[in-house]
């Protein structure tokens, strides 16, 4: 033992420096807690690439060869192990990965999704079921469309056209921000009254040949048009 | 498990307390035990058309503000043992109702009953809204008119959005039962045929029943119909319902007009 250091030799530095490591902690049956890392894997293939990983045998009581031939099959699957931690000495030959102690937990900066942008606003409604009586269906955004019919003493109040795929026996009001190309359509017009841009003719003007048919409403200047859609 | 079935329509009139109880009544026979409540504060009808008037001593509102236990309203129907009769208060109104209370007394009799079967008073107000409120399944009384007909479709968009089952995202069980059909009219095309009721409604249908006088004569002797004369049509029609109620698939009849001799040999006159 030189207790004296040769004065004329360079100085070895040593510096401190800190790294984050994953840990792994295996738990038995060993074979099922690999096919876990397995399905990891399958999912995200690069996963443990180029990242420092540190096994913890502490929840596990095994034997060196069972370390050795788990350090194995780690490494068949790319996966290189840093340091073991959490077992005795003993157990570890120098063929193996070093004995680590003294491992803080760390929080694991993980790349989270970036949340989504804001979407722009929908243009347009779609209804899948009747409208029934009562019912005020108010959207000035763009147009609405009704899987169904609308029940009388129901209204549909759109920004933009309105399209219903079953009987109107309600009100449509379309076109109420000033939209005069607005339009309506239905399968069958049975209307209390049609609005377009704040123009309208209630049930009692709109000529009686039309009613029970497919129609289609618009704006010809100041005057509404309605003609069967046929 | 216990069914919560509403029986309601928005118009006045209709038949919705005549349906409670036949229904009841119809269901209690076939071995499910029974209980229909009257949901019309103030204007109480039920415990008439089920005969129990002169037994009502405690109501739901005592029931709902804690006055009395579920065990003293609840009557149990004379005729049969296992229909039971919640009535309402004559003397309140339907402000006196509360959701909460309503809510727990609902919860109590899903413990006793297989059916606990709502009979709602007209309107959508309070107290056609709380009879609503916690059902699982729903009758929308209607008859073949259109102001009937209409009111059914607004209270189907209540069921839609207004009950607890629909603010859950699920969707209560609608059946549409025509009630008063007359087949004389019908055929003389005076009334609103079933395909428009239901191509209006979109729903589907659970029965339709005859218009006739046994349904009055029943309620003025203070019987569920199907009990006063079980082989009348409207009972039968009634039944049928009922079994569809209970998923056994039943074929639909429409009442026809049935003709006697007379009217045969002498329907048509020579202009």
């Amino acid at each position: 033992m030189h207790a004296r250091a040769e004065p004329a030799r360079q100085q070895v530095r040593l510096r401190g420096r800190s790294y984050v490591a994953f840990v792994f902690c295996p738990v038995v049956p060993i074979v099922a807690w690999l096919e876990e890392i397995d399905a990891t894997l399958a999912r995200s293939p690069g996963f443990f690439v180029g990242k420092p990983v540190v096994l913890d045998l502490s929840a596990v009581d095994l034997s060196q060869s069972a370390i050795a031939h788990l350090v194995t099959s780690l490494e068949t699957r790319n996966i290189r192990v840093l340091g073991i931690e959490g077992v005795d000495e003993s157990h570890l030959t120098t063929s193996m990965p070093p004995l680590l102690t003294g491992g803080r937990h760390c929080v694991l900066e993980q790349n989270k999704p970036k949340p989504p942008e804001a979407k722009p606003k929908p243009t347009s409604l779609l209804l899948e079921s009747p409208v029934r009586s009562g019912q005020s269906i108010i959207f000035t955004e763009g147009d609405v469309t009704v899987l169904g019919s609308v029940g009388s003493g129901a209204e549909i109040v759109a920004g933009g056209s309105i399209h219903i795929y079953g009987t109107l026996r309600g009100r449509a009001m379309a076109g109420v921000n000033g939209n005069s190309a607005a339009r309506i359509y239905c399968q069958r017009i049975e209307a209390e009254l049609l609005a377009i841009d704040g123009y309208y003719q209630t049930a009692e003007q709109i000529d009686a040949t039309l009613r029970n048919q497919p129609a289609q409403a618009w704006l010809e200047g100041d005057v509404m048009k309605i003609t069967p859609l046929n | 498990m216990a069914k919560v079935l509403v029986v309601t329509s928005g118009k006045g009139g209709v038949g919705k307390t005549t349906t409670t109880a036949a229904l009841g009544a119809s269901l209690a026979q076939s071995g499910q035990k029974v209980v229909v409540v009257d949901f019309d504060v103030g204007l109480r009808n039920l415990d008439l058309v089920m005969g129990a008037e002169r037994r009502v001593v405690f109501d739901l509102i005592n029931v709902v503000q804690g006055v009395a236990k579920l065990s003293q309203a609840l009557i149990r129907d004379k005729r049969l043992d296992n229909l039971w009769l919640l009535p309402a208060s004559q003397t309140r109104d339907k402000d006196a109702l509360t959701d909460e209370g309503v809510g727990t007394i609902i919860e109590e009799l899903r413990t006793k009953f297989d059916w606990i079967i709502c009979d709602s008073p007209a309107g959508i107000e309070r107290g056609a809204t709380l009879a609503m409120r916690y059902a699982d399944e729903a009758v929308i009384v209607t008859n073949p008119e259109v102001s009937s007909v209409r009111d059914s479709d607004r209270i189907i968009g209540m069921l839609d959005s207004k009950t607890v089952k629909a603010e859950k995202g699920e969707q209560v069980k609608k059946h549409i039962l025509i009630t008063r059909y007359d087949s004389a009219r019908a055929s003389r095309g005076e009334m609103l045929t079933i395909e428009d009721i239901l191509e209006i409604l979109a729903t589907p249908l659970l029965g339709i029943i005859p218009e006739s006088q046994e349904v009055l004569r029943a309620s003025n002797v203070g019987t569920p119909v199907t009990l006063n004369s079980a082989t009348s049509a409207p009972a039968r029609a009634y039944n049928d319902a009922a079994r569809r109620l209970m998923g056994e698939t039943v074929t639909m009849q429409v009442p026809a007009e049935r003709k006697g001799l007379m009217d045969r040999l002498l329907g048509r006159r020579a202009a």
